[in-house]
């Protein structure tokens, strides 16, 4: 198990050191998928195999498709890409690298010294379900309540938006019909 | 949780098989639209036209494979790989017989799920890498009708976990063998599950990422070959999978009287595919603006509610 710890975590730096150098943002995202691809598997090691495939099913198989669309939609070209390269090196690198690194070093000296071997135990997804639901059920509610309000302010947000385009669409068809 | 006495042989039984008869399908559909539309179908290469397959594959496998000068190169090829890798991925957990499965994971339906939902890239990143609009807006809609329906898909399916109180497909067949199959008091969560599924393997009438009437050929207009031959498999080994999960967590997987286990498995299978292939046959495809409303207004409410009152009842009875 820590080999499969170890291999997954070095994996999952890897990708997301390139997914940060990366100027073409379609190949940082898929390098960030992979980075969180790494990291299901390193909580897996963990022990915890159903926050695991929660990490896949909501991380990398929904909010990460949700970025590559909204890419999609720019349609960013080669000036995007121009102008990421032209911001990459710089001094703004040295302070956060130099703080990461220093992160890394601790957690490395975390998995060795404090043997992350022996304190693996499984967790059910069963375990899970009755510590959310029953010793934490008020931070569960509370984050469902402000997702709820995050949900009405976007619809409320896009709502002004909907009459415009409605009394648009009939024009525009018709406008290409007059020129056909 | 079921064990198999042989993990490897299962395996490999179940890769083999799952190819075949994806391969097969090809044949199959062709055959059963035509019964359907009044005319033969293919029927000149073998007997009953069975070595049509063979043709195709052939006709595939040396047919020019152009990667387009303007595409981006190593997405564009990456890409027909992920579908099938994913939806491989997927037979992993579906339990065949109680000796036939391959890992029958505590988490085994959220394996599934997470698989199916990483199978979106596959279209979604074909479509981009194509560097084509008619490939960009099928790979668009393909993200957007692909991302909605798994949450439907989440759902449907959540009213089986309830009933049976495991993520383990094999658990979930041992609880419909105590009980009855779910399709009966789950009817509901079934028919948004058997929607849902057909919209995640985008198959007629969703198959709006690729239709052809308005999107030359979606998000694989600039693939050919194999790489098309790829995309193509894919979605045939998709179907297979989908039926296989409907069979499992609804119409109780292996379980039927007389016949042996896998034949009751592959009837069920070959069933929900007959079915597939029935739809595509009758049904017109929407406009996408109707599945997006169909999926968020009709589906999403009605999964939710299943869920609850599944929910209440199962706290009732205990």
């Amino acid at each position: 198990m820590p080999l499969l710890f170890a291999l997954a975590a070095i994996i999952a730096i890897v990708a997301t050191v390139l997914a940060i150098s990366r100027s073409n943002v379609v190949h940082a995202l898929l390098y960030l998928i992979v980075s969180l691809l790494a990291t299901a598997v390193a909580i897996y090691a963990l022990g915890a195999a159903y926050l695991a495939a929660l990490e896949v099913i909501i991380y990398a198989g929904a909010i990460i498709v949700l970025f590559v669309f909204v890419t999609m939609m720019l349609n960013l070209g080669d000036a995007v890409q121009r102008q990421e390269r032209a911001w990459q090196p710089g001094r703004g690198w040295i302070g956060p690298g130099v703080l990461a690194a220093l992160l890394l070093g601790e957690f490395i000296w975390m998995v060795t010294e404090g043997g992350l071997g022996s304190q693996v135990h499984r967790v059910a997804p069963k375990a899970v379900g009755m510590l959310l639901m029953g010793e934490y059920v008020v931070g569960v509610e509370l984050a469902s309540m402000l997702l709820l309000a995050g949900i009405v302010a976007a619809y409320h947000l896009g709502y002004g938006l909907l009459p415009k385009q409605k009394a648009q669409q009939p024009t525009s068809e018709t406008t290409e019909v007059g020129t056909k | 949780m079921l064990e198999s006495p042989y993990p490897l042989w299962s395996l490999l039984g179940i890769l083999f098989f799952a190819l075949n008869i994806a391969a097969g399908l090809i044949w199959l559909e062709r055959r059963l639209l035509g019964l359907w539309q009044d005319r033969y179908g293919p029927n000149r290469v073998g007997p009953f036209g069975l070595l049509q397959v063979v043709a195709d594959m052939v006709k595939i496998f040396t047919k020019e494979d152009w990667i387009p000068p303007f595409a981006d190169k190593w997405v564009f090829i990456g890409a027909p790989a992920i579908v099938v890798a994913t939806v491989l991925m997927g037979f992993v957990v579906v339990p065949v017989t109680s000796g036939i499965v391959i890992a029958d994971l505590n988490i085994g339906l959220l394996f599934f799920l997470a698989m199916s939902s990483l199978g979106v890239y596959s279209v979604v990143l074909g479509g981009w890498a194509s560097n084509n609009k008619y490939a960009l807006l099928g790979g668009m809609r393909a993200a957007a009708q692909m991302l909605s329906y798994e949450v439907f898909m989440g759902l449907a399916v959540m009213g089986t976990v309830l009933m049976a109180g495991t993520f383990s497909l094999g658990g979930i067949v041992q609880a419909q063998a105590r009980t009855i199959w779910y399709v009966i008091p789950q009817f509901l969560g079934f028919v948004l599950f058997v929607i849902a599924g057909i919209a995640e393997t985008r198959r007629l009438p969703f198959d709006l990422p690729e239709a052809e009437s308005e999107l030359v050929a979606g998000f694989h207009s600039e693939y050919s070959g194999m790489k098309f031959g790829m995309f193509f498999v894919g979605e045939y080994i998709g179907l297979v999978l989908i039926s296989s999960m409907i069979t499992v967590l609804f119409l109780g997987g292996w379980l039927g009287p007389w016949l042996p286990a896998l034949v009751w498995f592959l009837i069920k299978v070959f069933g929900c595919i007959a079915f597939f292939i029935l739809l595509r046959a009758s049904l017109p495809r929407p406009r996408f603006d109707q599945l997006m409303t169909w999926g968020w207004k009709i589906m999403l409410p009605l999964a939710l509610a299943n869920l609850l009152v599944t929910g209440a009842i199962v706290v009732a009875v205990r």
